[in-house]
């Protein structure tokens, strides 16, 4: 019951955010950005967290999920719906494609393919110039007014599109929750535990490890695709090793064996790069530092730790 | 009729064999004791009925049907469950949390992302079932690697009969128990084939506990197998004693 309780107050503030935000010295795009990457962070933690695979390349699929929302706007229909949906299905299918690449792996060899295959993408993006604008990114679509039947709602504003990400959020977050209290999420979970074992329990590991790596995908695509929508933008930065790395760091910072925790890491990581970065170029080595603090110290992450001394109470 | 058959087993490792023209049979309902000594060949004997390792030559045959090529998790579903030598479980996860896996598994549902309240219900129950038969229901929401060692190996158990094995196999049951430890152990296993009628399959190094519980005793030594019989015949056996005690000059 007090578990509930704490989801709809959460949720509730998160309602709230665009008054409150201002308040604080933040503004609304940044709270769209906090849960844009706290959901990409959650996505790659299905992989990382809960399945215990070093998905090192989960960036490929937030920028395929980025491209394909751009492109869809930019050269084939102006529906934001439609944008998002494209997106979330081109980054979800190759991830889903690669899966039985990677799936008989584990360890730093899963990671390797992860991030060799994430470069395949990136190089892709940087050389295809007449389709994904290049080094420079691509520009030049805008997210479109929704249409419930006769109603017409705006994007345009910030604020409106906050909300649409907030819906977007809540359902994938529900969805992942879900999941991971079904049979499968606790199959995952043995699979991270003791693959071996898990194996002599007559269990096919290779099909679960797919599975949740291809939901993730799909995950963190949406999320690419929110994103691109939210800067009417996107470059191979999306798609680089660098915010596969971010991603990483982000969820181990929160702590990977939260469901949360992953929001956590992503909140203090774009909230630093937010505030620091207008003082400082060097604001990648507060987070660095404040990263190996974390992993010192509470190698748990953040709420792993609140986590345990909740249970030790 | 026999649960298990080998039928002239061998498996070489480059030059090594560690089983030779192995043959076995073991009829259901037995407890069945596995010795030998070191380098006897016992773990690469229950590799080989569980399809950790192929056989180089010769067949395994369960239930009337030639195994021989089929792989660990199919063999699983037939029922050949086996624990290890070294305690394997789900360490993170509390004894509820390890047998609800199995059970999951053994249900058919581990692939499933919904699970109705009748059916959570029912797998619930069945686990609570398990913890009761190994009597750890004092310990159900203790993450595992906290427990005791002798704890995990019980939790072990308990996930290898979650898979409601017809054949149960034990690498080394009791290694590294203190007594109190070893004693609930030796009843637990008894208990199962007693009450549960399980063909239980296990290797064993204490040879109080061998000769104590086992109905026969199949002795390996270099991969060969010496010896099989009672308790009684394998204690008055000649090469037995020579395997273990050394030749006598």
């Amino acid at each position: 019951m007090r578990r509930v309780a704490l989801l709809i107050a959460f949720w509730v503030v998160l309602l709230a955010a665009p008054w409150w935000l201002p308040l604080v010295g933040g503004y609304t795009a940044l709270g769209s950005k906090i849960l844009i990457y706290g959901l990409a962070a959650m996505g790659l933690n299905l992989v990382l967290g809960y399945t215990g695979g070093l998905s090192f390349g989960q960036a490929a699929y937030f920028g395929l999920g980025a491209y394909g929302a751009g492109m869809t706007l930019k050269y084939l229909v102006p529906s934001t719906p439609l944008a998002i949906l494209v997106g979330t299905l081109v980054g979800g299918a190759a991830a889903t494609l690669v899966g039985p690449l990677l799936m008989r792996r584990r360890g730093i060899y899963f990671a390797m393919i992860t991030i060799a295959i994430g470069q395949l993408f990136y190089f892709v993006a940087v050389r295809w110039n007449v389709a994904t604008g290049g080094e420079d990114g691509l520009a030049g679509f805008e997210r479109q007014p929704l249409h419930f039947g006769t109603h017409t709602v705006s994007l345009h504003e910030t604020t409106a599109y906050y909300y649409l990400v907030l819906a977007c959020f809540t359902a994938a977050v529900a969805l992942m929750w879900w999941l991971l209290k079904s049979p499968l999420g606790h199959t995952w979970v043995a699979i991270r535990e003791s693959q071996r074992r898990a194996q002599f329990l007559g269990l096919k590991t290779d099909r679960y490890v797919w599975a949740s790596f291809a939901i993730a995908g799909f995950v963190t695509a949406l999320a690419g695709a929110l994103n691109a929508l939210l800067f009417n933008f996107t470059s191979p930065e999306d798609l680089h090793w660098i915010l596969s790395g971010n991603f990483v760091i982000m969820v181990v910072l929160g702590g990977m064996r939260n469901f949360w925790g992953p929001l956590l890491g992503a909140t203090l990581f774009i909230v630093a790069q937010d505030y620091l970065s207008s003082v400082t170029d060097n604001w990648m080595t507060c987070i660095g530092l404040l990263f190996i603090m974390i992993v010192l110290l509470f190698p748990k992450g953040l709420l792993g730790m609140v986590a345990r001394r909740a249970r030790a109470a | 009729m026999s649960l298990l058959r080998l039928d002239n087993v061998s498996r070489n490792f480059g030059s090594l064999k560690a089983v030779q023209q192995l043959s076995f049979e073991m009829p259901q309902g037995e407890l069945r004791a596995v010795i030998g000594p070191n380098g006897a060949g016992k773990t690469t004997f229950f590799n080989l009925i569980t399809g950790f390792v192929r056989c180089t030559a010769g067949e395994v045959w369960f239930d009337d049907e030639n195994i021989s090529a089929v792989p660990i998790a199919n063999r699983v579903r037939r029922g050949i469950v086996r624990t290890f030598q070294i305690t394997d479980v789900f360490p993170d996860l509390s004894v509820f949390e390890n047998i609800r896996t199995g059970v999951e598994i053994a249900a058919g549902v581990a692939s499933r992302p919904w699970v109705s309240r009748a059916t959570r219900a029912a797998l619930d129950r069945r686990v609570d079932e398990l913890i009761d038969i190994v009597g750890l229901d004092a310990k159900a929401d203790r993450v595992v690697s906290e427990l005791a060692h002798g704890d995990q190996r019980v939790v072990e158990v308990a996930l290898a009969l979650s898979m409601n094995p017809r054949l149960l196999m034990l690498d080394e049951p009791t290694a590294g128990m203190g007594d109190t430890e070893t004693d609930r152990m030796v009843d637990l296993v008894r208990r199962l084939h007693t009450e549960q009628g399980l063909s239980i399959l296990f290797i064993e190094h204490d040879m109080n506990i061998v000769f104590n519980i086992a109905q026969r005793i199949t002795v390996l030594d270099q991969g060969q197998k010496i010896a099989e019989g009672t308790p009684t015949e394998i204690a008055a056996n000649e090469r037995v004693r020579t395997a273990y005690l050394g030749e006598p000059e």
